[in-house]
């Protein structure tokens, strides 16, 4: 099992440079240069080509790329703002902690809303249980983030007066951010489970266990949802990118300081590093995440644990 | 593990002896969704003896598995229902039982071997986790040890090394998951066996392997057995008695002998015996029955295998068909039915 980890987290490091390969040359293509844009425009031509020269920015592209991916990952050098001519790496650093915190905070609440009330929806198909969160589910998953951060701001702040509407400083000021994030894929994950409960239940093996004479709930328990969880798994892993994006729209609506609302105000300045920077941080988090889906579905599933280990002696 | 502790524990469904073990009266069974309705199973009669084996025989539909899925009550929630009937297990109608005891009988009492092997076993558990769990439902008492002990005792039982217990479904071949769900099935020594067409999903050479093991357990355990099938060989191998299913009715039933050597037979019958190959006779082709079962959701009013009986009458298309009598021998055909109409008929 353990060979299987170490063999996953090796083949992170190609993930890793290939996202850093891509982001860095589509950033490269783009028009305009650092000392352009550091210097300003006041400054005469001859002085931003030295600059320029000076950077580095003239080398050929692939000596700038390895220049770069060796910096970053012996120095955790991503390069100096333009904006803020500070470095990249520590101006983001704090941004990007409260934005995985939002992402995190979202996958959890998702997971925790929807796995259950799909459990719970598939066990008692067409009934009230079932019927009722299913409407609102499908009602949910077509509403963006936005809206829902719209009314909540409305209802909660405007109407209510119960929770901060901007800023990030306490647990309070999460709540209505994650939840507005949280819902729509909390109503994937509540579809996704009952479909994929359903089609458990239906299987025959689920039928040899009623005939063991399992108890209902067990079987539901312990031969049903261990088979049903494990695509799942896989969406909730998946929910993660749909959540990082809609941080991003948080952030602004909720004036949240994240790394989502950091890169979206420095493309405006074609702030390379931080954008560069930003963006494989992000990157990187998901890989990691989708390392981690990766391990749970061997650990779940005996048929995929088989193709990494020997199992015959 | 004793035959004598289980009926202490469910002293209700103590035998007699000489009396049926699984008595199957005017069973209806229709599977029900908004858009139609199937007749699946439609009235039949059926009575297990004591440590004998029943043959239940037909094509795909006839509603073989139905039937069996009744007696443990697991038909589809959705769908399923049993419209009337008794089906008396030990003189206990289990319809009217609850569902706990259900779960008493299920795996204890009588229990099932299921048509597919690839798909009976859950991937995730273990084959010795799987056939443990049904040990510890039925004998909560057992320690751990106990249960092992159990657990490799059933998979030598049934011809696997009991150091393979800790492998998964997946690491068996088909012959070898099949013989583990018969382990699951045995592991509580049931009165009653319901074996689904255990063969049918097997290839020919495990299949006689796998059925010269399900006789050698059940004469061994004393187990009375259902056995689904569509292979008349089997009957002949296997059952003390034969029914006959065809489109939900048991159309002709008997004892083996009644089957294969009596004179008269139902035209449906007779039609199953002439789409086997015979090799001492030299037939270049087999004689299939022409034609299709009918619509289960829009069956005929007289007799149900009227559209493809080379006999066919015109009272067989007007009347549902009385039985006819000849002792153990049962046929449900206006061919014969006049002799002894008043006596039979379909109820």
């Amino acid at each position: 099992m353990y060979k299987f980890v170490i063999k996953r987290i090796l083949f992170l490091i190609p993930t890793i440079l290939g996202v850093t390969l891509i982001i860095y040359a589509v950033m490269n293509i783009t028009p305009g240069n650092p000392g352009q844009a550091i210097l300003g425009t006041g400054v005469s031509q001859e002085d931003i080509d030295a600059y320029n020269e000076k950077l580095g920015y003239n080398d050929p592209f692939l000596q700038k790329y390895v220049r770069y991916v060796k910096n970053m990952i012996f120095d955790q050098d991503f390069g100096i703002s333009y904006v803020t001519k500070q470095d990249a790496f520590t101006e983001i650093l704090p941004r990007y902690l409260i934005t995985l915190k939002l992402a995190f905070l979202g996958v959890f609440l998702s997971a925790i809303i929807g796995i259950p009330l799909g459990i719970k929806a598939a066990v008692e198909q067409y009934k009230l249980w079932d019927t009722i969160p299913s409407i609102i589910a499908f009602l949910l998953a077509a509403v963006p983030a936005f809206v829902l951060g719209l009314v909540m701001l409305f209802v909660f702040c405007g109407w209510l007066n119960v929770l901060p509407s901007y800023g990030i400083g306490s647990f309070k000021h999460y709540i209505m951010p994650a939840l507005a994030i949280a819902i729509p894929p909390a109503a994937q994950n509540f579809r996704f489970t009952k479909s994929s409960m359903l089609e458990s239940i239906r299987q025959d093996y689920v039928r040899t266990a009623r005939a063991k004479g399992v108890p209902e709930k067990q079987v539901i328990w312990k031969h049903v949802l261990k088979n049903a969880l494990l695509p799942v798994i896989t969406q909730v892993g998946l929910s993660l990118g749909t959540l990082i994006c809609g941080a991003v729209v948080a952030e602004e609506m909720f004036s949240i300081p994240g790394v989502g609302s950091l890169i979206v105000e420095r493309i405006n300045y074609k702030d390379e590093p931080v954008i560069i920077a930003g963006t494989i941080l992000i990157a990187i988090c998901f890989t990691l995440v989708m390392l981690i889906v990766d391990v749970a579905y061997a650990y779940v599933d005996p048929r995929i644990r088989a193709k990494y280990t020997k199992s015959r002696k | 593990m004793s035959k004598h502790d289980k009926t202490m524990k469910t002293p209700e469904f103590q035998g007699v002896e000489g009396a049926p073990i699984l008595d199957i009266r005017n069973l209806r069974v229709v599977y029900q969704t908004d858009l139609e309705t199937v007749e699946a199973v439609n009235g039949i009669d059926l009575t297990i003896e004591r440590g004998k084996t029943f043959g239940l025989v037909g094509e795909t539909g006839a509603g073989k598995t139905t039937t069996a899925l009744s007696v443990l009550r697991l038909l589809p929630a959705n769908t399923g229902r049993i419209l009337s009937g008794e089906i008396l297990f030990n003189g206990k109608n289990v319809l009217e039982l609850d569902e706990t005891l259900m779960q008493a009988i299920r795996g204890n009492l009588v229990s099932m071997v299921f048509q597919d092997p690839m798909s009976a076993l859950n991937p995730v558990y273990t084959v010795g986790e799987q056939i443990a769990e049904a040990i510890r439902l039925h004998n909560p008492d057992l320690t751990k040890e106990q249960v092992e002990d159990r657990v490799d005792e059933m998979l030598k039982l049934v011809g696997i090394m009991p150091s393979r217990k800790t492998e998964y479904p997946h690491q068996f071949s088909g012959g070898m998951k099949q013989r583990v769900v018969i382990a699951m099935a045995l592991c509580c020594e049931p009165e009653l066996l319901i074996a689904d067409e255990p063969t049918t999903a097997l290839d020919v050479t495990i299949q006689a392997q796998v059925l010269a093991m399900i006789r050698e357990l059940r004469d061994r355990l004393g187990t009375s057995m259902l056995m689904i099938t569509h292979d008349l060989g089997i009957v002949a191998q296997t059952c003390d008695a034969v029914g006959v299913m065809y489109a939900g009715e048991i159309v002709e039933s008997g004892t083996a002998e009644d089957i294969f050597l009596a004179e008269k037979h139902h035209p449906y019958t007779v039609g199953l015996f002439d789409s086997i190959p015979n090799l001492s006779s030299r037939t270049s082709r087999l004689k299939p029955i022409p034609g299709l079962m009918p619509d289960p959701t829009d069956l005929p009013k007289g007799c149900v295998f009227a559209e493809r009986c080379a006999s066919c009458m015109e009272i067989c298309r007007q009347e549902h068909p009385g039985v006819y009598t000849e002792g153990t021998h049962k046929i449900c055909c206006h061919l014969f039915a006049a002799p002894s109409e008043k006596e039979g008929g379909a109820k």
